[in-house]
Parts: structure tokens; C-alpha cells; sequence
């Protein structure tokens, strides 16, 4: 039985229309990628399952219990299990508190007073690779590096069994973002935690994710496995993003596939294949719905596949 | 041999901080030529933006410029007063911030905001606006006329960018200073942004510094890269000698720790440990000796930046008669 599992998860603002019925599932142990442009509605597929972001339909099952739309009570129990890594390293950190507090606020925020809390930050900093006189340093003390791997501590705290971690590597330089991969990679196997990872960065899914879902205007328009998708991608849009991967090599040929336009308006969805005024290959039938359709695991939501 | 644009001269440069000097730049050499496109890279704290800073001079009060020149069409912009740098800025050189969503003033219109920063011409106004709506349509965006009176917050981010590309080039600059112009946008934007900008870059003939840590970017655009650490140049030359022939260790390691180079999945990727030095406090010899596996005795002197090829130099003992030892 998957540990997380999304179906038919549906988000509206007023009349904005987010989320348009998503589903997948990630196994414990599994990292899953979610990948797609700026408004294709990662971030709140992230949040609406952490119960951060309204979700008026669908079901987010967790360890089997349904956890859509529970008060806020009823979820506090449950951010043991699921913790989030957010965007903003330093902004997600209070700016008053010392980084020792802030690393063990998850255990005062669940009552778990019985722990021995400055122990627990010497640890926790130690699992991330800081030293430990970090504790009583603040946030604006530390650089972008130093925040994100206060702030993987903070989710670790509780052992979580999942992770919904948004755009970790954002803003890193590149031996710094390998150094973050890296941490997540070991963790993940020595405390088998299970992740949903958000990226823009396709080099950085290649190296971390199992699976991967490519979202489109609120839709998974494709989900496979990460070498699947990379080597036997069949949507065009998946297509344009893996194209769209610039090449740290001069000589490096790409074909590739120029993205037209700017994604249409979530007010006034398209008809057809939403996905069709921007595709360099659009045919006469993508006027009709694409439905999603899922064979061994790959799914994919197209009229006129690519093979 | 083209001209050369823009050259940088032995430049240092200190900021002022209560803990001492804070050496943010030493001995910085390079030059642009006309109509070339020279990429900056290097991570967070090797001096890109007080490099960018100083050649516009638009450097915080604590800045103190120790030695070297700033030579712009062969003068000399440290010894500039703030007029003729005001009147520099804008026109002769131009900039892209990084982040396309504070570049705009927000309670004006776009089309306001363009007319403004032509007021060097004497144009009548519609003409200013018609040069707008111009620069607009040649950036890609689409309906330029009607989007003029929109204001900043009606575009999507990738299309700020477009219109900080648009309002930058309206001046038919001579050199275009772009800092981190894509770092803000996701991959599609920044592949159009970078595919827009090399269009208008031949279509002007303008120089561009291009300073980005994403070697990708780099790589796909730029013809000749200057490898910046901790505040000193470490390597510069033809792009394609950066990338395939790199001589200086830290250049290595960069390349090397780019997952875009690791194309199988890899469990561990390549970092480089231990910290960036403290420039208030250097260390004496080369400045990556602390992190560099192919350190010996002989770099405990400063390494100069010399030439490998033409074109090529390093700041490397590997590169001289006798390595390191």
C-alpha cells in the first residue's frame, strides 16, 4: 500500500481554478518528483496535502486515513509524519528566534517535553553538518546553504515518514546543491523516509527522484519513472521542458523545442488539450479532451503521443 | 583584432567593516571587446555584483576602490565624477537586475516607465511611446500598444524579465551588464530569455557581461567566461577552453559538481568541501589552496594570472615549470 495517496485533488481560488484533479501515489521510501513551469500548481499540491492550502475535492489518503480538509486539531498530530522543507530558506525561519530553538520548536509544538531539548539540537545540527555552536546563532547569520540545511533539520526533527519539500535547491550554488542532495539522499536511506520533491531544475530530479510527475495548468499531464521520462518521454510539453535544460557544454547540439506563449488563463481553461496553442505539435484531434491514460506505469494525458 | 570595450585593470577593491578590510576584490583583470559576450561565473561571494557595482559605480558607501582601473572606450570610469557616470548609465552601459519582479516600478504603468527613461531624447512623447511599443513587440511580447498601459503586476514574471531586457536595449547600449538575469525564472523562461537575448545582442552588435553561477547558461551563450573565486579572477578564456580545457582546479571542481554533466544517476555528487575563505582575513598564498587536492608547497606564494594560450590564463602553479612542488 502506497503511504501517500492523491486522487482527484481539486483547488480553487474564487473563480481560479489551481488544482484540476490530481492524483498520484508515493510508496514509503520513494522519492517523487513534481516538475513544471512557474503557476502550474506544484507549490499547492504540496501545501494542500500538508493542509496548507484549501483543497475542496479529491482525496489525500495518508497511511490509509483520509487527511483532506481535517481541522486543524485533528492535523496537528499528523505534522509528526509529514513535514515540509519551504521555498524561502531565511524567510522561512523566525528572524528572533536562535537557530536551537528553531530546530526543536517542532518538539515544543507537539508537547514532547519530556526531551532533553539542547541534546536534540546538538543532534540534529550534527545530522545536517553543522557544527554545533550553530545553535545559538540567528538566521540572518547564516548563509542560504546554512538556512536550508537548518531548515531539513526542522523537518527531521519529529522522524518524519514523508517530506514535501518545495524547490529545496532553489538559489544554491552548484557544490552547495550537491552538498543538500547529497544530505537528502543519505537520510532518506539510513531513516527510509519517503519525499515529494518540487524542482524546476530537471538535473537535480535525475539525481534524486524515483518517479516523476510533469504538471501542467493544475494537471499531471505525464508521471513515469525518472528514467522513463527522461530517456521515453512521450507528451510534447514534457518534451519542451527536458529540451529546455541548458547544457554546462559549449559544443552541446540540442534540439531543441521552443515553448510558444505563456500558459493560458486558469479563470477560463481552455477547450480540448489545454496544453494545445502552445504545442509545436498539435493536430487537428487535440481539439477533443485528452484523457488520462496509464500503461505500466507511465501515464500520460495526450491525444497525439510522441513514441 | 576587435576593440576592446571595456577593460578592467588590476582593479581592487575594499569595503570598509568594523571587523577591518574586507578585501572583496584583488587584482581583477579582464577586458570586453566590442559586440562579444563575456560571461562572469562563480558562486555566491567571489565578487561578481561588487564587480558588476563597481564598474557602474554604484557601490555602497563603505566602498573603498585600493587600485586598478575601470577603462570604458579607453577613460577611465573611477575617475569620473557622478554626472558623467549618470550619464553613462542608461546609455552607454545598461543593466538587468536578477529579479524581474522588483525591477519595475509598480504604481506605473510600463508605458510610463519607458517613455521616463528616454528622457535624454527630445522626441516628442508619442514618438517616445511608439519607441516603446517597439521594443516591446521586438522582446516578444505580444499586443505591445494595448500592454503599454498595464502596469508591472499584469505580467507574468518571465515577461518582466522581457520588458527589463526591452527597456535596457531601448538606449542601444554599447555594453549590457546582466546580473543573474535568469536565475529567477524557471528553465522554459530562461531558455526563451537567453535565446532573446542572443537574437537582439546580434541585431545590436552590443557587448554583454553576463554573470550567472549557472554554467549551462554560460556555456550556451557566451564567448569568452572569466572564472571568479573569492574575490580574484582564477581563469579566463574562450568558452570552449573554460569548459573542455579547464586549467585552473577550482574550474574543475565547478564543472565537475554541475548534476547537468552527471548523466547517469549518480548516489553521491561531487561537492567542494570546506568553506570559502574569509575575506576580511585572508589566508596568505593561493586563495583555493585550503580546498585544492592538488596542493603543494609552492602555493603558499600567490599565483599570477598567466597566460596558458592566447586567450587562456590561469592562476595556477600546476600551469608553470615545476607544479606545485
Amino acid at each position: 500500500m502506497s503511504l501517500l495517496s492523491v486522487k482527484g485533488l481539486k483547488t480553487n481560488y474564487g473563480p481560479v481554478n489551481v488544482l484540476a484533479g490530481i492524483d498520484f501515489e508515493v510508496a514509503a521510501g520513494e522519492t517523487y518528483a513534481l516538475v513544471g513551469e512557474s503557476g502550474s500548481g506544484k507549490t499547492t499540491v504540496i501545501r494542500a496535502i500538508a493542509g496548507l492550502a484549501p483543497a475542496q475535492e479529491g482525496s489525500v489518503l495518508f497511511d490509509g486515513q483520509e487527511i483532506r480538509g481535517l481541522p486543524e486539531r485533528a492535523l496537528r498530530p499528523l505534522r509528526k509524519d509529514i513535514a515540509m522543507m519551504f521555498q524561502d530558506p531565511v524567510g522561512s525561519l523566525s528572524p528572533r528566534l536562535t537557530i536551537g530553538s528553531l530546530i526543536t520548536e517542532p518538539y515544543r509544538i507537539q508537547g514532547m517535553r519530556d526531551r532533553d531539548l539542547d541534546a536534540e539540537a546538538k543532534r540534529l545540527l550534527e545530522m545536517v553538518n553543522l557544527p554545533a555552536h550553530f545553535a545559538s546563532r540567528y538566521p540572518y547569520q547564516l548563509s542560504g546553504g546554512q538556512a536550508r540545511r537548518v531548515g531539513v533539520a526542522r523537518a527531521l526533527a519529529l522522524e518524519p515518514k514523508l517530506i514535501l519539500a518545495d524547490e529545496p535547491t532553489a538559489g544554491l550554488d552548484v557544490s552547495v546543491q550537491g552538498e543538500l542532495l547529497n544530505l537528502l539522499n543519505d537520510l532518506r536511506e539510513r531513516l527510509g523516509l519517503a519525499m515529494v520533491i518540487i524542482t524546476h531544475n530537471l538535473n537535480v530530479v535525475r539525481h534524486v527522484a524515483d518517479r516523476m510527475g510533469i504538471m501542467y495548468l493544475g494537471r499531471l499531464v505525464e508521471e513515469g519513472t525518472t528514467e522513463e521520462i527522461f530517456h521515453k518521454s512521450r507528451h510534447p510539453y514534457t518534451r519542451c521542458l527536458l529540451s529546455a535544460n541548458p547544457e554546462p557544454d559549449p559544443d552541446a547540439r540540442l534540439e531543441r523545442i521552443a515553448l510558444k506563449g505563456e500558459p493560458p488563463s486558469l479563470i477560463r481553461r481552455p477547450k480540448g488539450c489545454e496544453f494545445r496553442e502552445r504545442c509545436p505539435m498539435a493536430q487537428e484531434i487535440c481539439t477533443q479532451t485528452p484523457q488520462w491514460d496509464i500503461q505500466k506505469g507511465h501515464g500520460i494525458r495526450c491525444l497525439a503521443p510522441l513514441s | 583584432m576587435t576593440e576592446t570595450l571595456l577593460e578592467i585593470d588590476n582593479l581592487g577593491v575594499d569595503y570598509e567593516t568594523a571587523r577591518g578590510d574586507l578585501k572583496a576584490l584583488r587584482d581583477i583583470s579582464f577586458d570586453v571587446k566590442k559586440g562579444e559576450i563575456v560571461g562572469i561565473v562563480g558562486e555566491s561571494g567571489c565578487g561578481k555584483s561588487t564587480l558588476i557595482s563597481s564598474i557602474l559605480k554604484l557601490t555602497a558607501p563603505n566602498t573603498r576602490f585600493r587600485n586598478g582601473e575601470v577603462r570604458f572606450k579607453g577613460q577611465d570610469l573611477l575617475q569620473n565624477n557622478e554626472r558623467q557616470m549618470r550619464s553613462l548609465r542608461g546609455s552607454d552601459i545598461s543593466i538587468i537586475f536578477q529579479d524581474p519582479m522588483q525591477t519595475h516600478n509598480p504604481v506605473l504603468s510600463i508605458g510610463a516607465q519607458m517613455v521616463d527613461i528616454q528622457h535624454r531624447s527630445k522626441a516628442a512623447k508619442a514618438d517616445k511611446r511608439a519607441t516603446a511599443a517597439k521594443m516591446l513587440a521586438a522582446v516578444g511580447i505580444p499586443d505591445p500598444e494595448a500592454r503599454l498601459d498595464q502596469f508591472p503586476h499584469e505580467f507574468s514574471g518571465g515577461m518582466r524579465q522581457r520588458i527589463a531586457i526591452a527597456m535596457a536595449l531601448m538606449s542601444e547600449p554599447d555594453l549590457l551588464i546582466a546580473d543573474e538575469p535568469t536565475t529567477a525564472l524557471d528553465a522554459t523562461l530562461e531558455v526563451q530569455i537567453i535565446e532573446r537575448l542572443h537574437e537582439l545582442q546580434r541585431e545590436m552588435h552590443c557587448a554583454v557581461l553576463f554573470i550567472s553561477h549557472h554554467l549551462g547558461v554560460i556555456a550556451e551563450l557566451c564567448d569568452r567566461v572569466v572564472v571568479m573565486y573569492a574575490g580574484a579572477v582564477v581563469e579566463s578564456g574562450d568558452v570552449r577552453a573554460i569548459f573542455h580545457d579547464p586549467k585552473h582546479p577550482y574550474t574543475r571542481r565547478l564543472i565537475d559538481c554541475d548534476p547537468g554533466h552527471i548523466k547517469e544517476r549518480a548516489r553521491v555528487l561531487p561537492t567542494i568541501p570546506g568553506e570559502v575563505p574569509d575575506l576580511a582575513n585572508l589566508p596568505t598564498g593561493c586563495i583555493f589552496r585550503d580546498r585544492c587536492e592538488q596542493a603543494g608547497p609552492r602555493c603558499a606564494a600567490v599565483p599570477p594570472l598567466a597566460g596558458i594560450a592566447d586567450g587562456h590564463n590561469a592562476a595556477c602553479w600546476l600551469n608553470h615549470k615545476g607544479g606545485v612542488s
